[in-house]
């Protein structure tokens, strides 16, 4: 009787582990079957090609909201990648500890505040801003900087470990040999945590390049390829959000093989991290 | 403590030293100012919505009945909670056995093993929007459920699995494996060890997973809009919509007209998510001071 409850109690651990494969598997198939049928009936060049979105006439194409993605997750990496990763630098290894004590909690909060808080400050306190000086408001400038703040704590944390867990002997051997702590943390200790850094990074893009709700609303969501910096965007995800709601037929099915492609973006990010972080593993 | 007084640096020394090299000085501004701007835009963020939304809060918005005179956040707190208890339900159980399993009972080199956490890694980088659509695709269309906060919470179910699975483990794993091998030495059987000696030491690690699971559910909107809808009111049941808290500040802002509510519906989901950073902070405050 009780190799009975061993054996049952087994398996419902083991069927539960699987219930994330079945997950995945579910997430996968229901996008594609949903999806893929879109892109065959548009056709994969007009769909992915295209640059005109236009609904109404049954145009599907979402050229410019791949190029919108690109573009606000490239800002977002300018901005928040060099700020994040020197405050990480900082926190590990020019912080008092009395000091830590505050940053840290400051960054998990950053972590913890939701989107739509973002999105919000961004429309109350940066648009008007940016209206006063570009002239526009809601533009992929705009859109990367809040988004280049949403990234700083991903960026943070996974550099700060990576780069704590350097041993000291680097940083000692360095300052042995007459370099500064500066110069010491710089060329000995960052590229030693090379490889988490950038996973640190890929971490990040993905957060960027997936968040909807921030960047739908500061983003100027203008379906078109942007001329500029300060022509409005729209990305991949906020063209889901905004179009979902009253979406029908082959619109739907459009809008459903959107996210099939940031899937395919997700995928594509997901792997190269975790092939880096497999890497670093390994030295 | 004697060391300590022969390495430290007086300012003056320190000055002097970076006199003679500015390329350091210029890194240890650079490193600075980067904490300094982190802090600052965090500082400048919920200074800002505090300041302009703390005079916006009045008794009216917290009444139990919605309508549109006086915009109430009551039903989506109250459904904030159900949300979120729903959630854990689903997916707290799932993820401690899944992490039992894969602590516990999983040998080493397994390939399933490999599979698992392969697609947990996966799951836990998908964005939200796309278990939007995912759950309202399984949910609400194919299952049936149609906007309802069951729909919601078995999507958000799924999307804080990762993170409770990962909290779990690293709790189990931090378990000596003195507990397991003293319990097994008493006689008692893998089961008995696990439920009664393993999981209650692991309970504070798995605590933290579940309130960071439990921030990120009330942070959530792109997951819930077409699964759970947008409903004013608190629904008799499940099967019901209903939106919660983060839904409610984004449905003010589309429909345009209730920025001074927007900024209430703010605050308040700023001081949550406050308080549930300071609950998380806490416990792991005491789980390191234990284990120190």
């Amino acid at each position: 009787m009780k190799s009975f409850k061993e054996t049952a109690m087994k398996t419902v651990f083991l069927v539960s582990a699987c219930l994330s494969i079945l997950a995945v598997a579910l997430i996968c198939i229901f996008l594609l079957v949903n999806g893929l049928p879109a892109i065959k009936e548009i056709g994969v060049a007009e769909f992915l090609g295209g640059t005109v979105w236009k609904p109404m006439q049954n145009i599907f194409g979402i050229f410019p909201m791949i190029v919108g993605s690109i573009y606000v997750t490239a800002g977002a990496i300018i901005i928040g990648v060099p700020t994040g990763l020197l405050c990480s630098i900082f926190m590990a290894r020019f912080c008092p500890a009395g000091l830590y004590r505050f940053i840290k909690p400051a960054v998990d909060l950053l972590a913890g505040i939701p989107s739509i808080v973002y999105g919000f400050f961004g429309l109350v306190l940066v648009v008007p801003v940016m209206q006063d000086i570009c002239g526009v408001g809601k533009n992929i400038i705009t859109a990367s900087i809040i988004l280049g703040i949403m990234i700083l704590p991903t960026i943070i944390s996974v550099s700060e470990a990576s780069i704590r867990a350097v041993p000291q002997s680097y940083y000692e051997g360095s300052l042995a040999l007459g370099a500064t702590h500066e110069r010491s943390v710089f060329a000995a200790v960052v590229p030693a945590a090379k490889s988490g850094i950038t996973a640190g990074i890929i971490l990040g893009v993905g957060r960027a390049i997936g968040e909807a709700m921030a960047v739908s609303m500061i983003a100027g969501n203008q379906p078109a390829v942007p001329n500029g910096l300060l022509s409005g965007v729209r990305t991949l995800t906020s063209n889901i959000v905004l179009e979902m709601g009253y979406a029908a037929d082959l619109h739907r099915e459009a809008l459903i093989a959107t996210a099939v492609v940031l899937f395919v973006f997700i995928l594509i990010i997901n792997l190269s991290f975790s092939m880096i972080k497999k890497a670093g593993d390994r030295k | 403590m004697k060391n300590k007084h022969l390495n430290r640096i007086s300012l003056t020394q320190r000055l002097k030293a970076y006199r003679k090299h500015p390329f350091s000085f210029m890194l240890m501004i650079l490193v600075t100012l980067s904490a300094v701007i982190t802090v600052g835009v965090l500082v400048m963020l919920v200074g800002y919505i505090l300041i302009n939304g703390i005079p916006h809060l009045n008794r009216d918005m917290f009444a139990w009945e919605y309508n549109s005179e006086n915009v109430s956040m009551m039903p989506a707190i109250i459904n904030t909670v159900t949300m979120t208890v729903t959630s854990l339900l689903f997916a707290v159980p799932v993820g401690i056995f899944s992490a039992i399993y894969l602590v516990e009972y999983s040998k080493k080199g397994n390939r399933l093993v490999g599979i698992i956490r392969l697609t947990t890694e996966s799951l836990a980088g998908i964005p939200s929007i796309v278990f939007g659509l995912f759950g309202y695709l399984i949910f609400v269309i194919f299952c049936g459920f149609d906007y309802s906060m069951l729909s919601g919470a078995l999507t958000l179910a799924i999307m804080i699995l990762p993170t409770i699975m990962r909290s779990t483990e690293e709790a189990l794993k931090s378990v000596p494996d003195s507990f397991r091998e003293g319990s097994f030495g008493l006689g008692a059987g893998k089961l008995r060890t696990v439920f009664k000696i393993v999981l209650p030491s692991a309970v504070p690690g798995i605590l933290a997973g579940v309130i960071l699971a439990i921030g990120r559910i009330t942070g959530e909107t792109a997951a819930l809009i077409y699964t759970s809808g947008t409903v004013t009111g608190i629904p008799d049941n499940l099967m019901e919509s209903g939106r919660t808290l983060s839904i409610h500040m984004y449905a003010l802002l589309n429909e345009g007209l209730y920025t001074d509510q927007a900024y209430a519906t703010a605050v308040v989901l700023l001081i949550m998510v406050l308080g549930i950073n300071g609950l998380s902070g806490l416990i792991a405050g005491r789980l390191s001071v234990k284990k120190g």
